[in-house]
Parts: C-alpha cells; structure tokens; sequence
C-alpha cells in the first residue's frame, strides 16, 4: 500500500547528515539526541504504520529554550522539521521524511501548574491527555477532550489535531478547551499566546494554532481548561432494529432539549467483534446500538434517562439496559473503548475520520455498505452519533497487496461521500498524508491557496511538516 | 463616498475586485451599531452587507443554523426560538453603550466574537462558530469549516475570522451551533459582598457541579448595596435540586436571594446590553484577565487613576471599568497593570479623538505583532478590508 507520496528527499540534505548532527549535538545532551538506525527506526512511522520513513535524526528537547535551539538551527540550514507528540496519529500526521529531524515533545511532561480558583491547568505539552485528568481527578476535575488514545497522546498533538472524543458533544474538541500556548516558530522565535483569560487579544492566533498540524510551530507548554466532574455519570445502552431508528432517535433526543453528554453508535458488525472481545453484554440481535451518557445527582439522571427512554420507545427499541452501579457502567463503555483495539485482533483495518450531517447518517451507512462490498471487503461502524462524526473500520489483510489497495480506495471512496452530503474529510483524526490528497474535493483551489498563504506567514520556507495537509501538487 | 451594496457574494466580489482595481480601501459595515468600537478610520468606500440577508440552512435536530453575514440577529434568534433554541454565547448587545439604534447582524456577531454571560459555561461565540465563507483581498470567495461540528480539515479560518473585526475580509455567510434553550433559569443573588469576596464566591459556584451558566458581581455604587449573581439553566426539575445545593455551597458567603423566572432572565439581559455601564459618561475599557485577578487588577488601577465605575462577568475574567475620557482614559495605567498580570485590555468606547491617539486594543509583542501582519497581508495584501481597525 503505497499510493501516498512523499516528497523525494532532498539530496544536498542528505549529504549534510553528519554536520547536521554534529550541528545538533552542540545544543541539546546526548541522551536528546537520536541519530541510530536502530532507534531512530522507532520514529519512522505513527499510529499510521501502512506508511514509513526513516528520519536524518531525532531530538526529544526537555525545555522549550532547546526546541527554540535546535528550531533556529535547523531553519538556519534549511532543514524539513517533523513535530511529534506521542506518535498516535491515524494518519500519518507525524510519519517523517528522510532529509527531515523528528522534534519531539515527549520528554516535556510535567504539569507545571494547577488552578482550580480559575478552572486551568499549566501543563508542559508532553503530557498525555489522560495525564491532567489524573493529576485533577481526586479533587473532582477532568480535562474534557477525551480521544480513544488518551492514555498516550499528548497534549501537544491534540493540539496540533484538535482532537475530540466521545464527550465533545457537551464540552467541545481541544480548541474549546484550550486557552493558551507556549510555542516556538520555526526560526526559534518563542511565543506566548492566550493564558488564563478567556478570549483573545488581536488575531485569534491559538484558534488557528489548534489544529494545524504540526505545520505553524512546535508548542512546548499549554495552559487547559479543567473542569468540575458532575456528580454522577451514567450510560444506557439501547439496541435498535435499524440504523435508521436509531438515528432518528439520536434526532429526537436533540429535539426534545436533551444534550447528553455522550452518544455513541455501533453497527451489528462492530457489535459483534467488540461483544466476542471484551464481553460487554451487548445484545447480539440488533441492527444498531447506541450508548447515551447523561450526568447530573442520581434525581437529574433519572429523570433525563426516563425522557431519553420514552422517545428510545417511540423509535422501536429492542433493548434498553441501564448501568445499575459503577461497574455496570465500565462495562457498558469498555465495549466502546475497545472497539479499534477488538477489530485489530480478528483483521487489519483503517479507521476512517468523516463528519456527515446527523440527518444524513442512515443514508451514509447504506452507501458506505455499498462502497465497501463493491471492493469484496467488511466494514465495522463506529461513530459519535451526536455530532455525525464516523470512524468505519475497513477490513482487511495488510500481507495481500492487492486487498490492502482496495482497503484504501474504499477508504477514500468514504470520505468523498462525507464531503459530498455536507459533511468533511475528518472529525478529528487530521488530514496528515492519508487525506491529503483528498483536500481537493472539499476545498476549492481558492481556498487552498488562502490557507497555504497563511501557513506561509509562519513557515515561508515550508519546512515544518512539509508533506502534510496540502496536495503535493500546486504548492507554490 | 462609493457605496457597494452587494445582495450575493458573487456580488460582494465584484465589489472587492472593483475596489481592489481602483485602490480603494472599504469600511465593512453590517448592522452599524458599533462603528464605535476600534480605531476611528475613514476608508473612501463602504462596503455595505445588509443587503447579504437570509438564512441559508437550518437544522433544528442537528442543531445548527446558517445565515447570510447581514441578516439580522434578530431574524436569527426568532428562527431559533420558533423551535426551541438559541445561540449557546448570549450575543452582547452594545446599542446603548454607543447610543446606536439599527439592527446587528449576525456576520458581526461573528466576526467581533461578541459573547456574553454564559461564554463562562457555553464557550464564546467562536467556539460556536464552526463555518464561513469570505472573500478575501484577491476577490476570491473562500470557505472554512462547514456545517458538521467536529470538523478538523485544514487550517481552522474561522476561528481567525471571528474577533477579526472584518480586517481579514467581509464574511458573507455564517454557520453557528445552537442549544435547546433552557426550560428554566433561576439566579442566586449574593448581596453586599466586596470584590474579592464576591469573584472567591463566583468561583465557588463555577468550580461545583452544578453547571453555573452566569456570573457576575455589580460592586456598590449610588447607595445600592453589591450584588452578586450566579445563574443556574436547565430543566425544571433539576434547578430546585441544583440551586439548594448551591446556596449549601455559597453559604459562607451569606445567605442567597432567589430570583426565579422572568425577573432572573431580566438580570442577565441587563448584562447582555452593558446596562451597568452603558449610561456611563465618558470612556469603557473592557478588560479580560484570568478570574481571580479580575479584582486585583481593578484595585490596582483604582489607586493609581479615578475609576467612575466597575463591573464583573465571566466569573471575575471580564472587568468593565468606566473612566474619564480626558488624558489618556488612564491608558498608560490599566494597560500596564494588565501586562504585568496577563490578559489584555480594550478601549471599548471613547470619543473618537482619544481612539485616535490611544490603541484601542492592547498593543502587541513583538513576535506576535509580526504573525499578526504576516497574516493580515496573506489575507489582504492592498489593505483594503477596514484598514487601521485595529492597529
């Protein structure tokens, strides 16, 4: 599976290795420094691992002064920079070049400052998402944004992806919850932008800083919003004859004034493969499963849940089981949690990142079915339902070439279709190389243009993550 | 004065390119109600959006609603409440305070980032904006974002356009997510209370769990004892339960009045217009600062320049103060004091002299400011677009 393609790696960079090493050495400790191929074959590759290339070198800095360092030097003699957080991308947003130095932000993982008078945490942007949740949890905070590789993912990469998760639907993707950066630019410049305040002064810089991937500058320290957990949290779980109904449920509930704080579906393949791995107790005899989150005292959820199960009824649920206890509801989530880790283990797959409009989802389950079989191939669904944000599992064998082909060509057959009912190319995955050169079906060549111009204000030279997000072709 | 009224984008851009061809800087005006705020400037042609009206795609069960950029807020808001809904960041409303009438639209709610009260629960209103399109310096139509709300294609333009006053280019059509709106509201009041016992006591209810949606604190003035205020929304149900538990909370800081139903929505819409404020002679700063230093930095400009009158939203983060409009309105003082706790200050309203002769927003760092222009200039590299706004 090659069809993505990189840019020929430049030669005169190439030839440079040992003076760019030698160069780098000067400037962070040995242990920073990376330049073995048997270690540096530990970068090669991310979350997206169809893809590899093997970077000149890494350099893992500890402070934001060495990335400001190694940065300027590296501009100065004009080489690609690959940024890198935890390595989780799905698509291939940190896979490196050979004439490019991985900067990695993973040695910088302390949390630097918790507040709760102000609702924020100060964190250096190594630390994994899941790291500020824990440092808050026993005095009742969380961290919102709650990718499924949150566990290993850093702050600083959902920053550069602006990453969601299951509980976005009530509070919002990193960019809601962000409020400041330290970030250095590609000329080793370091800028502080946002902190504790609540809105920007000037130009929203960190509005357009979330989300770029890796191509404005390195951030090094991040200021978040932490919140107060509610007082419970309890799913349900309700089987569906029909991907429609459920959706039309998920619509009601939205209509009736319920924003939970999570709704999650599942197609009966998805059910299947994650009920045989983590034995769930997920029915078995449905079309469609969706697991609605509400919070609140145990009064306010029963309440919200008895609403919720009143419309499930009017939309032809076939099971309806509430969490009784704590760990009925672990249950009820391990499932979901589990669902890429279980499909890994019966097939190889992909995990595609469209949104679509909700009203649109049935019929995008359909095409998508239709997309799929068309390349003799299986497809397991998986998607935020409240926010229309899917992640359709692609089967196949990644040792046959050939099936590995069609595996993609379903895949980006998909995401036109998510474009082409209104919706976009990614959710929350990023467009890295795997969706690349998908971008002009959803932007127009006027649009490409502006945002490569403004990517331009800060990398002129083109050097911070240069083979990502834009088509190859037309760059100029 | 040339006046383009464009009634399509398509329209909008010949508009520009007519502009661009003949060197032609425009002033972008939606509803006119706040041509007070930012720098005076007097481009030779206006470019007029009012005209750009309509709503172009509503959703109700997926909760999003687009629009034309120079459809009328109001148009807007009765859409919404036909089904039930409203935008989530409480739209500030700043005709009194610059004594304009007219109608806002919803292009510049957009593109001011113009949140009110419950931007300290529902996020700002870019946080709710998740598309737009707008033609940039070139003439070229561009979109950004769309009408799903986890959307992470490409660079993120619409967060750079909302608080872009327009200086990035007219946007001509706007996508925003909504909210059901609240079956009910009720407001905890908090009277007599000092600033710094008041934000202690906002920060009290915003760090609960129970999902306060509003508060401020209106300090003494006139003889009428300091009020502090925490809003709680919801379903009924649930607010009689949420509100005993956070008056438990708040006890320490006295006992809470109640204000239920229209007299509580009544509160909150005083704030929504500035009211505290907007009768105010004289210049507004605005200035947004992490909560806690909210009263620090309010004292400490106190002592250094006569301050008519203060107010607090946002939990303490969004300080209002009203002050002489003569010398610097205390510039030199407020925004050093701002500096040195972090945040930034804004003169909101000012006669347009004293906006002449004094950045009207925070002046820049230095690596900051330079992004700022490079951006500007890959955007609207002529300078066409309210040139001067906000510099």
């Amino acid at each position: 599976m090659n069809a993505i393609a990189f840019p020929a790696p430049r030669a005169d960079i190439l030839a440079r290795r040992d003076a760019i090493i030698a160069g780098l050495a000067g400037l962070v400790l040995p242990e920073a420094l990376i330049t073995s191929d048997n270690e540096c074959k530990a970068f090669e590759t991310d979350a997206f691992t169809a893809y590899r290339r093997m970077p000149l070198a890494v350099v893992l800095p500890t402070t934001t002064a060495e990335v400001s360092a190694v940065l300027a030097y590296l501009h100065a003699e004009g080489v690609p920079v690959v940024p890198r957080g935890a390595g989780t991308s799905l698509c291939g947003g940190a896979i490196p070049q050979e004439d490019a130095v991985v900067v990695g932000v993973s040695k910088m993982n302390r949390i630097l400052e918790v507040d709760y008078a102000n609702r924020i945490a100060r964190v250096q942007a190594g630390v994994t998402n899941l790291g500020i949740s824990n440092a808050v949890d026993a005095d009742g905070f969380f961290y919102a944004p709650d990718p499924s590789s949150q566990l290993a993912c850093t702050i600083a990469g959902n920053i550069g992806m602006n990453s969601g998760g299951a509980h976005c639907l009530k509070y919002g993707v990193t960019t809601n919850n962000l409020m400041g950066v330290t970030a250095v630019l590609l000329d080793g410049t370091v800028v502080e932008i946002g902190g504790g305040h609540l809105d920007a002064a000037g130009l929203d810089l960190l509005g357009l800083l979330c989300g770029s991937e890796g191509q404005l500058a390195i951030t090094t320290e991040a200021t978040v919003r932490i919140l107060r957990k509610a007082e419970g949290a309890r799913p349900v779980l309700f089987g569906f004859p029909s991907a429609e109904a459920a959706g039309e449920c998920v619509a009601a509930v939205i209509g009736a004034g319920i924003i939970p704080v999570a709704m999650e579906f599942m197609d009966r393949q998805a059910i299947a493969i994650v009920e045989d791995f983590a034995k769930a107790g997920y029915p078995l005899d449905v079309e469609a499963l969706l697991i609605i989150e509400v919070e609140g005292s145990d009064a306010e959820m029963d309440a919200m849940l008895a609403r919720i199960v009143e419309i499930a009824n009017r939309h032809e649920v076939m099971t309806v089981r509430e969490s009784k206890s704590a760990m009925e509801a672990a249950a009820i989530w391990k499932g979901r949690k589990s669902a890429f880790g279980a499909t890994g283990r019966i097939a190889d797959y992909i995990c595609m990142d469209g949104t679509v409009p909700t009203g649109q989802l049935a019929h995008v389950l359909k095409e998508t079915d239709g997309i799929v079989k068309k390349y003799g191939l299986r497809v397991a669904n998986v998607f935020h339902a409240g926010d229309g944000n899917r992640h359709p599992l692609i089967l196949y064998n990644v040792n046959d070439p050939v099936e590995a082909e069609k595996a993609e060509a379903a895949g980006m057959d998909i995401l036109r279709l998510c474009v082409d009912v209104g919706g976009c190319l990614t959710g929350e995955h990023g467009v890295g190389i795997e969706k690349r050169d998908l971008m002009r079906h959803q932007f127009s060549e006027t649009d490409l243009r502006q945002q490569m111009a403004i990517r331009a204000a800060f990398d002129p030279a083109w050097l911070l993550n240069p083979a990502k997000v834009f088509p190859l072709e037309g760059r100029s | 004065m040339t006046v383009y009224s464009p009634a399509t984008e398509a329209e909008a851009v010949d508009a520009i390119r007519t502009a661009r061809a003949a060197g032609t800087p425009l002033r972008i005006i939606g509803g006119g109600t706040r041509q007070g705020l930012g720098r005076p400037i007097t481009p030779p042609a206006r470019l007029d959006l009012s005209g750009l009206s309509g709503i172009t795609l509503y959703e109700p069960a997926e909760m999003v609603i687009g629009a034309r950029a120079g459809t009328p807020l109001a148009a807007v808001e009765a859409a919404l409440a036909e089904k039930g809904q409203m935008l989530p960041f409480e739209p500030v409303d700043y005709r009194a305070l610059y004594g304009t009438t007219g109608a806002p639209s919803i292009g510049a709610i957009a593109a001011g980032n113009l949140s009110g009260s419950r931007r300290i629960s529902a996020g700002a209103a870019r946080d709710s904006l998740i598309g737009v399109r707008f033609v940039n310096g070139l003439g070229g139509a561009v979109k950004s974002g769309g009408r799903v709300m986890k959307n992470v294609t490409g660079l993120d333009l619409v967060k750079l356009q909302s608080g872009a006053f327009g200086t990035l280019g007219p946007l001509t059509e706007v996508i925003f997510k909504v909210l059901p709106k609240p079956e009910a509201s009720l407001t905890l009041e908090l009277p007599g209370l000092d600033d710094r016992q008041a934000i202690a006591a906002l920060s009290s209810g915003l760090t609960s769990p129970f999902e306060v949606s509003g508060a401020a604190h209106l300090p003494a003035q006139a003889g009428v004892a300091a009020r502090t205020l925490l809003r709680l929304e919801g379903f009924a149900t649930a607010l009689a339960y949420r509100a005993g538990e956070l008056r438990k909370a708040l006890a320490p800081y006295g006992a809470c009045v109640q204000h239920d139903g229209e007299e509580s929505r009544t509160l909150w819409l005083d704030l929504q217009k500035l009211s505290p404020l907007a009768a105010e002679p004289g210049a507004i700063w605005r200035l947004s600062l992490k909560p806690s230093d909210g009263p620090v930095v309010a004292e400490a400009v106190a002592a250094e320049i006569p301050v008519r009158a203060r107010y607090y939203d946002w939990g303490g983060g969004l300080v209002f103060l009203s002050v002489d409009a003569t010398g610097d309105a205390g510039a030199a003082s407020i925004r050093h004091t701002v500096a040195r706790y972090g945040g930034h200050a804004t003169l909101l309203r000012a006669p347009d002299d004293l906006r002449a002769r004094i950045p009207v927003f925070q002046p820049e760092a230095e690596a900051i400011a330079r992004l700022s222009l490079a951006i500007r200039r890959s955007v609207d590299l002529d300078g066409l677009f309210n040139p001067g706004l906000m510099d």
